[in-house]
């Protein structure tokens, strides 16, 4: 039972508190009208001390169409913290009206922090470089629906490895399973760090390569796992132009793919994947980000124990 | 070695790694004790090359998690009419409150400053601890 707990990072719940999740998430795609009054009452604070349009409005959207109520801040400039005031008290003061506390902080450990002041639930909606567990729950929620499994799957990971938490939060929550294998696929400035090579995947004797090789790597996948990869990362402007194009997915390098691969990605996209292959039936980027509201609504309902 | 009366009643902290044994002095308040209390350094050891050692004519209370933390390979014998009736063995403690600062600017501990700095074992044998809030790494060997 999730119901009165915080989620400050993927591995707070078990995998059967997960599946309970997702099999609740599939419920509620498959007859949403049904949950339209299921947090009738219940409010949520939206605390975001870091602006990040696109997960406050899943986490709005998600508590709003379980008939819940919203209030918050979704930029710092408007919150009591530039007046100097403490986090924990900015906390213990927003958790005497609500029934649970959704937030971002750029800072790291402060979801963490803030989970110890409320009074209510927190969830993590990002603290900076360090966790970002809805984001993991929406990546393998759409896995899970659009292959009906986690486990036993193909995962290639494409682009900027190294400072992209989404990636390295799924290969934990990926690694959790049976059988999956993870191929890598980035420039050598961007390769996955160690410490989720060694620290996630040799500890969990998973299977994993390492490549610069896209095309050739593209054929075995059953999941492609999109990132950008940022002209700051780089030292100089040629070695950007010169590795861009090898890790920007298009129509021609799709070709080389399963039909049935899917192709997520955590958006926002810059011009990592063509937007010829948004009409490509196994572009899920989009449905990722309404499987991205469910895994919310499914969150909130368990937490708030509606469900 | 130096002779040094046997103590009746109290604690042989041993072992302390050579140039350590001031800081534990220190970090014991040893200067306020009220009892007798012999404290040696750079003595010969066959393990160690030279050691450290307290020697405390009273059985204080001591914080061994604390004490584990900072030289885990220390050892602390009680004493009861001039008897050894216990030999303590440090171990790294599982987490520690207070005692590491977090170095990193991402963290959420050094804007907000009131809140407790707890550190979690995460490598007993390389005796690595992370920061509980951003996961940064701190070596015991920081803070020597
Ligand atoms: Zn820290």
């Amino acid at each position: 039972m999730v119901t009165g707990r915080h989620l400050i990072e993927p591995k707070d719940f078990s995998i059967e508190e997960l599946e309970g999740l997702f099999a609740l998430a599939g419920r509620m795609e498959e007859q949403p009208r049904e949950w339209r009054d299921a947090a009738k009452g219940k409010l949520l604070a939206s605390l975001f001390f870091e602006p990040s349009t696109r997960t406050r409005l899943s986490f709005e959207a998600a508590m709003l169409r379980l008939g819940g109520s919203v209030i918050g801040f979704a930029e710092p400039g408007s919150s009591s913290a530039v007046k100097g005031e403490s986090l924990a008290d900015t906390i213990r003061t927003v958790s005497a009206y609500v029934d649970v506390i959704a937030m971002r902080n750029p800072k790291e450990g402060a979801a963490l922090l803030a989970s110890r002041f409320s009074t209510v639930p927190v969830v993590n909606g990002g603290d900076g470089g360090h966790h970002h567990p809805t984001q993991t729950l929406t990546d393998l929620l759409t896995i899970r629906s659009l292959k009906g499994r986690t486990e036993g799957l193909t995962v290639g990971f494409c682009g900027d490895l190294k400072f992209g938490r989404t990636v390295h939060s799924l290969v934990q929550g990926l690694a959790r399973y049976p059988r999956n294998r993870f191929v890598f696929v980035s420039p050598p400035e961007l390769r996955i760090p160690d410490f989720v090579t060694k620290e996630i995947i040799d500890k969990g004797g998973i299977e994993y390569l390492e490549t610069e090789d896209f095309e050739k790597a593209l054929p075995e996948l059953d999941i492609l796992y999109m990132t950008r990869v940022q002209k700051e990362r780089f030292f100089n402007e040629e070695d950007y132009l010169r590795l861009k194009d090898s890790f920007i997915l298009d129509g021609a390098k799709l070709r080389r793919a399963k039909a049935d691969l899917a192709v997520l990605h955590p958006l926002p996209r810059v011009n990592e994947i063509a937007v010829e292959v948004d009409s490509d039936p196994r572009a899920a980027y989009f449905a990722q980000v309404r499987y991205g509201m469910f895994a919310r609504m499914a969150l909130f309902a368990s937490i708030l124990g509606v469900a | 070695m130096l002779n040094i009366a046997k103590i009746r009643n109290g604690l042989v902290i041993d072992h302390i790694r050579a140039g350590l044994g001031i800081r534990i002095f220190n970090w014991l308040g040893l200067d306020k004790a009220k009892a007798p209390v012999a404290f040696i350094v750079n003595a010969p050891s066959k393990e160690m090359g030279t050691k450290d050692m307290l020697k405390i004519d009273e059985t204080i209370a001591i914080d061994y998690a604390l004490l584990g933390f900072i030289d885990h390979n220390i050892t602390v014998n009680v004493i009861e009419n001039e008897v050894i009736t216990e030999k303590i063995h440090m171990t790294l403690p599982e987490r520690v409150e207070n005692v590491l600062v977090c170095k990193n600017p991402r963290c959420i501990t050094q804007v907000e400053k009131s809140a407790p700095q707890v550190f979690v074992l995460s490598d007993r044998a390389k005796g690595v601890y992370r920061c509980e809030y951003c996961d940064e790494a701190r070596g015991e060997i920081d803070l020597r």
